[in-house]
């Protein structure tokens, strides 16, 4: 005979408010197996646990409910409280009454009434439990960080520095991500390159650090502790061992013509490139759609004066096959595409820019040598408007993002401000919904860029860009002044949304990570576990998480790190033992949970069985491993005959529930 | 056709290929045939038919047969390939230990298409081309062949022979037809008109297993329906609207293992149009996963057990209530 505990906690008032707490255990004491219940202000406190320790000794508990938040946050205290009370973790169930009740529900009645049937629900559960034991897994010590960008390059440095060897797979020929492209970083105006270009060379020289680049990731099996990744090395045609960087190539390619990726189109390299002069590593990459020798045969310029033997027309894509304890997606984002955005006039005239082009006409390193000049005729301008929140906070999402890009501000301040300080003949305007400058400085360095530099705020939103006579004519609206604006411009930059690269879908779905509508990386806990993923052992780096500036960036770079070596100084990890189990004498051994393991976690075995009159018959039937399954249940939905159940979630507990929901 | 069928079934046991054959033999009525296992070539050609009746697919009785010492041969009729080739595919079958004989085929008949136009006393029956020459007892009639066949037939998939060892007839293609039409019939109507329907088809049924144990898919070890652990155990239906989830949970145990051979509703003797559940997941896992025909080829992974970034996410939240 089973006897139950029912412990309904009031969550201080975050349940008691909306759900008649003293009600549901006194309704929920008359269930059958029910032989204690009660209810409490805070039963994950000290006191709560200890009552709960002191019931199960007491009453002699078989099994445990407690009506509380959600599993996700203290399924894990609950079961170590009942352990040390002398039942098996597993014996527990929660009810959730607060994310699924009193947090969702304003009338009382309704909330309480619906706290009874899902306390009734695991009432029917727990009395199915049966005793787990967990088992051990061993943990892989190395670290895997998806994306080279200053979020990646940090996280691996991190990691590398506590002593764990850790790779870099980036997709583009070199790290550095964004940060390579932009000229000066706000507040404090300093060079990007100066202080990322030492990270970039660091991270290279580092023994514990091997970096993948030009490389993606095309397949990930396993599980936290033991991940087996499978990354293709693109083929650049190049032996990196051999390539000393000199350039040479780059400089007698005769395929002259090709926009350039790294100053977005604004200039053109050649089909064997180096993206820039600091580039990690810094080895030459042909461009095989544009080179003439791949594409046609004839050529072979670049091997003729390469004079460390290096060109390899014959390369082809590597796949490595590696094992990680932790994964790191650091994937970043990217500026929107500005073709909904036609009023700006972007696809008509080269003079209006995103603002990333911009960092590229200011940066010394860029097409113009760090003069701004118009792109269209090299001439100097004189008028600039700046657009902000272009594809950010629009409505209803269908042409931009609903969302604050969050760093557009702060740059747009830097832009307007180093442009009035290097050419003071100009006139800058910039036109926004708000000015959000939360951070540290930030705000003194907008207000510099209106006192000190003279830069015209206008609040409003530009509502027309037209090309004429070499001019931009803009028609913008003051809403302060209350008054149309028309300004003959030169120049118009446009401070383009943010939003993650396209490989973070791909990736979360390999992954099994979950992401956002936006398809930002979701964190495990928005407040409390920001940097982990709700995948054990992925975590999150930088911007493919949400917007983010360079400081906030590093530094959830760091915290990622610190979480992956926390993770790789275990040597084995308690494994989660509600797995798959198959019943042999039911199974069919038609392969179908196979097909559906993500994890890889199902065999199959040729077994003996007693068939009629004493016969033996051989069958084929599934085995699960249980430290590679992971509980997910794909296989239990898949099997045909039901032979394959889950511990702790078997199908008769699930239908137990239901029955208890229905009833 | 008839006589190289049993010549070709003798041979084989005369020759020693095989030590067993896997065929058809007439029951109580020459219409009324029923799958054999023969183990001499006396045997076969005392008893063994191929007719016009022979609809019954033969390939589910190899999973217990192949296993069984010694070799057999089985006759497979095109649709019948496909679930011969279904089950191999769910590692069913030890082809090893099967010689599959694939033989071509015009359509089965219907004896009870041939009583609905007005045929009694039925005594024998030969096809001739495209015409049946049906003897009764009130003399001979000539019934076109189209006429005569099984609703399934009509809607016939292909005529293509799939991994048969030897072929009597000729290798057949895929065929275009409209068998979705009465799937189509049934979406177009309200959800009201629908649910009349299935419950007035399957308030019919008499829970005679049938359908369960002749279907190549529902070849479980034990079949959920008599694993009183699985929660829907029942041999009868205590209620009509269990009888009704019966075949509605059936539909789904096969889906995308379902090659629509239409056994269902040709050994149903209550005449409930059951392939019309498994036809409608078919067509709507085409529309969602692109078109997946059960059986066809060994390597294509089935939809339900195969995942795509590209696939949608259908699901009954997207969808709503009545298809909206």
């Amino acid at each position: 005979m089973q006897r139950i505990g029912v412990f309904v906690c009031w969550c201080g008032s975050n349940i008691a408010a909306t759900v008649d707490v003293e009600k549901v255990a006194r309704v929920l004491s008359q269930e059958p197996g029910v032989v204690y219940s009660t209810d409490y202000q805070y039963m994950c406190s000290q006191a709560g646990q200890e009552m709960i320790q002191e019931a199960i000794r007491e009453h002699r508990l078989t099994g445990v409910v407690i009506c509380s938040c959600s599993p996700r946050m203290h399924e894990a205290t609950f079961r170590k409280t009942v352990e040390k009370a002398g039942l098996n973790p597993y014996l527990l169930e929660i009810a959730n009454i607060r994310e699924h009740c009193s947090w969702i529900h304003k009338d009382k009645l309704t909330a309480t009434e619906k706290a009874v049937i899902l306390g009734r629900a695991a009432i029917a559960k727990v009395q199915l439990n049966a005793p787990l034991t967990a088992g051990k897994s061993p943990v892989t010590k190395r670290a895997l960080v998806i994306g080279g960008g200053i979020a990646g390059i940090q996280t691996a440095l991190d990691i590398a520095e506590a002593g764990f060897p850790v790779d870099i797979v980036e997709k583009k020929p070199t790290i550095g991500g964004k940060m390579t492209q932009i000229d000066k970083t706000f507040p404090t105006l300093d060079c990007a390159a100066c202080i990322l270009t030492p990270k970039m060379v660091d991270a290279a020289q580092n023994e514990n650090i091997d970096i993948l680049s030009y490389a993606q990731v095309e397949k990930i099996q396993g599980f936290v502790g033991n991940f087996t990744v499978t990354i293709r090395k693109k083929a650049r045609y190049v032996d990196e061992n051999k390539c000393t960087g000199c350039g040479l190539c780059t400089e007698k390619c005769p395929q002259k013509k090709i926009p350039n990726e790294f100053n977005l189109g604004l200039d053109n390299r050649r089909a064997i490139y180096i993206p820039f002069a600091q580039a990690v590593p810094k080895v030459a990459t042909i461009d095989p759609n544009h080179c003439a020798m791949l594409q046609k045969g004839k050529c072979g310029v670049c091997a003729k004066v390469c004079t460390a033997g290096a060109i390899d027309y014959k390369q082809q894509d590597q796949l490595i096959t590696r094992e990680y304890g932790a994964i790191v997606a650091a994937t970043g984002f990217e500026p929107i595409s500005m073709d909904k955005f036609d009023e700006f006039a972007y696809s008509q005239s080269p003079d209006v820019v995103t603002s990333l082009e911009f960092e590229r006409l200011m940066n010394a390193a860029g097409p113009t040598g760090g003069t701004l000049l118009r792109p269209s005729d090299g001439t100097h301008p004189h008028t600039l408007v700046f657009v902000q929140c272009v594809g950010s906070r629009c409505d209803g999402g269908e042409k931009g993002k609903s969302y604050c890009s969050k760093i557009c501000c702060m740059y747009t301040a830097k832009h307007a401000m180093l442009t009035r300080e290097k050419y003071p003949d100009t006139e800058v305007y910039v036109f926004y919904i708000d000015v959000r400058t939360p951070g540290k400085s930030f705000d003194e360095f907008y207000r510099r860029a209106v006192e000190e530099y003279g830069v015209h705020y206008i609040k409003g939103m530009v509502g027309k860009v037209t090309p004429q006579d070499g001019k931009l004519k803009v028609q913008a609206s003051d809403l302060l002044g209350g008054r149309q604006l028309h300004i003959d411009a030169d120049m118009v930059i446009l401070a383009a949304a943010i939003e993650p690269d396209k490989s973070a879908r791909p990736l979360a779905t390999m992954l099994t990570a979950s992401m956002d509508t936006n398809d930002f990386f979701t964190e495990a806990h928005p407040k409390l576990r920001p940097v982990e993923s709700p995948t054990a052992g992925v975590f999150l780096s930088g911007a493919c998480q949400g917007p983010k500036d360079i400081p906030e960036t590093v530094a959830q770079a760091s915290a990622a790190a610190a979480k992956v070596i926390g993770l790789l100084v275990k040597d084995s990890l308690t494994c989660n033992p509600c797995t798959a189990q198959p019943d042999e004498l039911m199974c069919n051994g038609c392969s179908s949970c196979e097909k559906v393991c993500p994890y890889g976690a199902i065999t199959y075995a040729d077994k003996p069985f007693r068939g009629p009159n004493r016969t033996t018959r051989i069958r084929r039937v599934a085995q699960v491993n249980p430290a590679v399954c992971q509980g997910c249940g794909a296989c239990t939905v898949a099997c045909p005959s039901g032979a394959m159940d889950l511990l702790g979630f078997s199908n008769k507990q699930i239908m137990a529930e239901v029955d208890a929901i229905c009833r | 056709m008839q006589r190289s069928v049993i010549e070709t079934a003798a041979s084989l046991l005369e020759t020693g290929v095989c030590t067993r054959v896997l065929g058809w033999k007439t029951g109580e009525f020459f219409y009324d045939v029923t799958p054999a296992v023969f183990t001499s070539a006396e045997e076969v050609r005392k008893d063994m038919v191929f007719t016009p009746f022979c609809g019954a697919n033969l390939s589910k009785y190899l999973i217990a047969e192949s296993r069984k010492e010694g070799k057999i041969a089985v006759f497979l009729k095109p649709c019948d390939t496909f679930s011969f080739v279904q089950l191999q595919k769910e590692h069913r079958i030890c082809r090893e230990n099967v010689y599959a004989v694939g033989v071509q085929c015009p359509g089965m008949s219907d004896p009870d298409a041939l009583k609905a136009l007005g045929l009694k006393g039925l005594t024998g029956c030969v096809q001739e081309g495209d015409t049946l020459r049906v003897d009764t007892l009130y003399g001979e009639k000539a019934v076109p062949l189209a006429d005569a066949l099984s609703l399934r037939c009509r809607g016939c998939k292909s005529k293509r022979l799939h991994d048969c060892d030897a072929i009597i007839g000729t290798q057949g293609k895929d065929l275009q037809t409209s068998r979705f039409a009465q799937v189509e019939a049934l979406e177009a109507m309200t959800a009201e008109e629908r649910f009349a329907f299935w419950r007035k088809e399957l308030s019919k049924c008499i829970r005679c297993n049938a359908c369960r144990n002749v279907c190549p898919a529902c070849s479980c070890e034990t079949c959920v329906f008599d694993n009183p652990d699985s929660g829907v155990q029942n041999k009868a239906a205590a209620s009509s609207f269990e009888e009704n989830l019966f075949h509605i949970i059936r539909a789904f145990h096969v889906a995308g293992r379902c090659t629509d051979c239409g056994e269902c509703t040709r050994v149903c003797p209550q005449h409930i149009p059951l392939h019309l559940l498994n036809r409608k997941l078919i067509k709507d896992m085409n529309t969602l996963y692109g078109v997946y025909q059960a059986g066809a080829d060994f390597e294509t992974k089935p939809p339900m057990l195969a995942f795509t970034l590209e696939d949608p996410e259908a699901s009954i939240i997207t969808q709503g209530r009545n298809g909206q």
